[in-house]
């Protein structure tokens, strides 16, 4: 069981929680991942990306996004309850070593597992830029975070509502031509951006590595839901990654994997929606009615 | 009606007629997940207890791997004593409803029983595993749990990591000499395979559950979603918790595809997955479960073993209109449990014998339409004994489906190795063990699918009763 100890909502549908795991404070590295599932009886298990941990207080940090029904139900709890199930830290800890002058591109929800990277890789002696980017402002996580760290800092939105009206790419592309060249680009977001950053990078034959959130059930290697193509083999994301080269992976394949149980995911997203809708409503009828 | 008052001679015995395993009706189950095999009444328990021999040199207990005294408690059964029958079975194995269950006894100790020799048949062997299951549940359904007794606590610290068959079993052994054990399990909920991978149907998950807790009431600490490599290393269990040894039953691992085109389309599942998804995340309770199951019409399953049998089966009970088994040789070589194979059948599995999945075809969306196979003809025998299955040429052909089931067995999972490089593997990556279950590791054990590949609950089972009286000799300093 591990107790929520702080949550923050960052915009509408972000959310940042802080939760009780002691050995999964003490062991984890940048990169790596936790499974969490509500409880055991009928709640799904969700690949979430570590932001940040305290092994003193024995705490991860949890930042995600309210796209399905399993992560509304997540938002739902409050400081002082539980969640049953936490599995972690998994996956391959991020390669980190001083490359020279590293690009760090987060794109909406990203920009969480991007910080223990950043962070990382500021401290092995990088010269640290980070791209942030978002759809829009109020969306837009870990700025002041990223900006502590960064030694140049870029942010972007899709409609210019704050920062530079540009797609991530734009200035990566920048970074590219100019001189000196990145050394190694890492990119965090949704699988569209992180293909289009591995397009971006690769006429100039830059290392660009991703981290890849696919579907999972155990997140341990023994489903092989999360599989994807990385240079015509089968990778278990699980296992062999989160991380991977960028120029390397089929995207394509691997966003048609994901959408596998779109349907399900949306009438099951609707349906809470609607129930997150009534209580609202008999709530207010309530306060209406004392 | 049989006098069991006199004693009967064998001839009499061989001539009592074998005892059908009651089953709930095949167009009923297969809309649902009740247990499919329904065990037997008293009198049926009674009746194929009278057909054993009672032989002097008792052939079956070597054929099983945990050498049960079978003769023994079959003859409680013909008495009627069940719950001497249950004290004795409980002697060499702690977990007769499940093995009862799940067992391959006409490839273990039903294989050499003397009644099925002379009767020149080896399925009217007495029926070991249906009266070890009987003994079992008569204890389940009419008395009260029994819990074994515990040696006084001698002070020593066993860890064991996996509570599968190879981890439950260990754990019980050591428990019993007083030894303070704690299991490690990575999924939220104890059990392993018996939990996650072998359905409702052929395991109830209850049955699993209640030894579980005899387990844990002789004093076995469980902690579910920790995973031994990741969460904590094996030196930190050794070094830092104070552990005083430590058993690997860690299982199979990662699930083999075939290493055909089309084999990550949409649609294209590992039984693992497949099956974890049915079973541990409850899928197939619509409306209360959330995580989903692919929806299919068609699946084919590809393979020939009980993962092969469970997967198909679940596919029907899930909905599927037609469900076939592709296997590239015929039914005399699958690997499955006759019974398992039967029950397919009779649930309307196609079986489609001397085929192999060459590729998956997709849509333009990725998803899977079909898969095209090539037929085989059996050629000469190959190094595992059975005839060597060899394609035809130009006889490719496509079957409509839209989802592929893949249950061709399990790679050894790496990660316990890329983060301790001192335990020595194979080739094939599983853990080199001397004969007691040690690994190269100091204080460091193994056994299970962790070391013999993919293989059955009862030889997982008898590696950790193995590696269980090694690890106690040495906390005892006997070794």
């Amino acid at each position: 069981m591990h107790r929520i100890v702080s949550k923050k909502q960052l915009s509408e549908e972000v959310f940042r929680i802080t939760v009780e795991a002691p050995y999964i404070a003490e062991a984890r590295k940048p990169g790596q991942f936790v499974i969490v599932q509500r409880n055991s009886d009928y709640a799904e298990r969700i690949p979430l990306t570590i932001a940040d941990a305290d092994p003193i207080r024995g705490t991860i940090t949890l930042i995600f996004q309210t796209v399905g029904k399993s992560t509304h139900k997540l938002a739902e709890l409050e400081v002082g309850q539980y969640i049953q199930n936490i599995l972690g830290p998994l996956g391959r800890p991020t390669h980190i070593e001083r490359f020279g002058r590293v690009v760090c591109v987060g794109g909406g929800i990203g920009a969480a597992p991007m910080y223990p990277i950043a962070q990382a890789m500021k401290q092995a002696g990088n010269h640290l830029i980070v791209i942030l980017g978002a759809r829009t402002k109020e969306l837009l996580i870990m700025e002041e975070e990223m900006r502590a760290i960064a030694d140049e800092l870029i942010v972007v939105t899709d409609d210019g509502s704050y920062g530079r009206k540009a797609l991530v790419t734009e200035p990566l592309k920048e970074l590219c031509q100019a001189s000196p060249r990145p050394d190694c680009v890492v990119a965090i977001g949704p699988p569209i951006m992180m293909k289009f950053c591995a397009e971006t990078t690769r006429p100039f034959g830059i290392k660009t590595i991703v981290s890849l959130n696919t579907i999972m059930i155990d997140g341990t290697g023994m489903c092989g839901g999360c599989r994807v193509t990385v240079g015509e083999e089968t990778k278990f994301v699980c296992v062999d990654g989160p991380e991977f080269d960028g120029h390397l992976v089929d995207f394509n394949n691997m966003m048609l994997r994901l959408s596998a149980y779109k349907e399900i995911e949306q009438k099951a997203h609707e349906e809470c929606h609607l129930e997150m809708k009534l209580k609202e409503m008999n709530s207010a009828k309530g306060k209406g009615n004392p | 009606m049989i006098d069991t008052t006199k004693k009967l001679t064998p001839k009499e015995r061989l001539a009592i007629p074998p005892q059908e395993m009651p089953a709930q009706d095949p167009i009923a189950r297969r809309r649902n997940m009740e247990e499919v095999a329904l065990g037997y009444s008293e009198e049926q328990a009674r009746l194929e207890a009278l057909r054993c021999l009672q032989c002097k040199n008792a052939p079956c207990i070597p054929s099983c791997p945990v050498r049960i005294d079978i003769p023994g408690f079959i003859a409680q059964i013909a008495e009627g004593n069940y719950k001497e029958a249950l004290t004795i079975l409980r002697e060499s194995n702690l977990f007769p409803a499940i093995c009862g269950r799940v067992c391959p006894q006409e490839v273990q100790c039903q294989s050499t029983c003397t009644v099925g020799r002379s009767l020149k048949d080896i399925d009217k062997a007495v029926s070991i595993g249906r009266l070890e299951r009987f003994a079992a549940d008569w204890e389940r359904l009419h008395g009260e749990l029994e819990v074994p007794p515990v040696k006084p606590s001698t002070g020593k610290r066993v860890a064991i990591i996996g509570s599968g068959p190879a981890g439950l079993a260990a754990a019980a052994d050591l428990a019993k000499e007083g030894h303070q054990v704690t299991i490690f399990e990575a999924f939220h909920k104890p059990g392993g395979v018996m939990i996650y991978g072998i359905p409702e149907f052929r395991l109830p998950k209850a049955i699993v559950q209640r030894e579980i807790e005899i387990l844990e009431r002789m004093g076995v600490k469980i902690i579910t979603n920790f995973l031994v490599g990741r969460t904590r290393s094996l030196r930190d269990l050794l070094e830092k918790d104070g552990f005083d040894a430590i058993f690997i039953g860690s299982g199979a691992g990662l699930p083999k595809f075939m290493g055909i085109p089309g084999e990550n389309l949409v649609g294209v599942f590992s039984a693992n997955e497949y099956l974890t998804r049915a079973n541990l995340m409850k899928a197939y309770e619509k409306g209360k479960a959330d995580t989903p199951i692919y929806p299919a019409k068609r699946v084919a399953v590809l393979g020939g073993g009980n993962v092969a049998m469970d997967a198909a089966r679940m596919a029907v009970r899930l909905g599927a209109e037609e469900v076939f088994v592709i296997y590239r040789r015929t039914e005399k070589e699958m690997p499955a449990r006759v019974e398992e194979v039967a029950h397919a059948k009779e649930e309307g599995v196609i079986f489609r014998f001397l085929e192999n999945a060459k590729r998956i075809l997709g849509d333009e969306k990725s998803r899977v339409i079909g898969i095209e196979c090539l037929s085989y003809q059996l050629g000469e025998p190959d190094a595992s004994g059975r005839r060597r299955p060899v394609e035809i040429p130009g006889s490719e052909h496509v079957i409509e489906v839209d989802s592929v089931i893949v249950a061709i067995g399990n790679e050894s999972h790496p990660l316990l190795l890329q983060t301790n490089p001192e335990i020595a593997v194979d080739k094939h990556g599983h853990i080199i063990t001397d004969e007691t279950g040690k690994t190269s590791m100091d204080r460091v054990y193994a056994g299970g699918d962790i070391v013999l590949g993919s293989a059955t609950v009862i030889l997982a089972m008898g590696q950790g009763r193995r590696a269980a009286a090694s690890i106690h000799n040495f906390l005892m300093g006997n070794s």
